[in-house]
């Protein structure tokens, strides 16, 4: 029984949690957007929700690598099996910054809203499942 | 709770504007100072930003901004010709700071859109957190 009623909350719930980790990027992008030489970064929503859910192949070719010193590279950073990416410049800037401050704040408007959205899901969800028990 | 770190991220962003937005009023309010404590012109000031990767951040990272320290501006100073003031030197010259009054005016606009475009990312993250606080009820 609580399995199913975790089954039935994990997938907005997972969707609520990547929303939140893609708004730490996303402020990370906008509050750089005036550093020299920083790149802007994003990760695939997509991807890293299906990984999550345990559905994609992302999440196990991502653990492939094992650094057995400290002189190895780091393997890059990676949410829920998804690969944290470069964002390719529109236009490129002499300081080698390749935020673009539009992208950046509508991509931040819009995972907001869609958060809202996940959250607003979940909320249905809890209610329905409250008024089958309470009747 | 990741958006938690979004205070953080905006907050090292804020103040670093901030201070970038300091560092353009004294460049501006210096502007004429033809001497100072030293006994030199004063030189025009500028920040240089860098990136701080943020401590025990959970999957996505976490970047903030930080000053990295301020650098004066190596430009040569500006010269003019006024034989009556009292620190010209002997062919009538005063050396006057190197402040570009135009260049700083854009660079305090820009510190000051920066600014506000990270409060506003703080306020929705506050509203994101406020409604995830009404969740269930």
């Amino acid at each position: 029984m609580i399995g199913k009623l975790d089954q039935n909350l994990s997938f907005h719930s997972n969707a609520l949690v990547l929303r939140s980790q893609r708004q730490q990027l996303l402020a990370s992008n906008i509050a750089n957007a005036d550093t020299p030489g920083y790149q802007a970064r994003d990760f695939d929503f997509a991807a890293a929700l299906r990984a999550a859910g345990g559905q994609g192949a992302a999440g196990s070719a991502a653990q492939g690598v094992v650094r057995t010193s400290a002189e190895h590279l780091k393997p890059a950073a990676t949410v829920d099996g998804a690969r944290v990416q470069y964002r390719i410049a529109a236009q490129g800037s002499l300081d080698r910054n390749s935020v673009d401050m539009d992208t950046e704040r509508a991509l931040f408007a819009d995972n907001a809203v869609r958060y809202e959205a996940s959250l607003r899901f979940l909320n249905h969800k809890i209610k329905t499942m409250l008024s089958a028990i309470q009747g | 709770m990741s958006l938690f770190k979004v205070f953080e991220v905006s907050g090292s962003a804020v103040a670093a504007q901030s201070q970038r937005l300091n560092v353009v009023a004294s460049n501006i309010a210096n502007a004429d100072s033809a001497t100072g404590p030293d006994g030199k012109a004063y030189r025009a000031r500028q920040v240089v930003f860098q990136t701080i990767q943020l401590t025990g951040s959970s999957g996505a990272p976490a970047t903030g901004v930080k000053v990295n320290g301020i650098v004066e501006d190596s430009s040569p100073m500006r010269r003019v010709r006024d034989p009556a003031h009292p620190l010209a030197d002997k062919d009538g010259y005063v050396t006057m700071p190197n402040v570009n009054v135009v260049d700083e005016m854009v660079n305090m606009i820009s510190a000051s859109r920066s600014y506000q475009t990270n409060i506003e990312m703080m306020n929705t993250a506050k509203g994101m957190l406020l409604k995830v606080l009404t969740l269930g009820s």
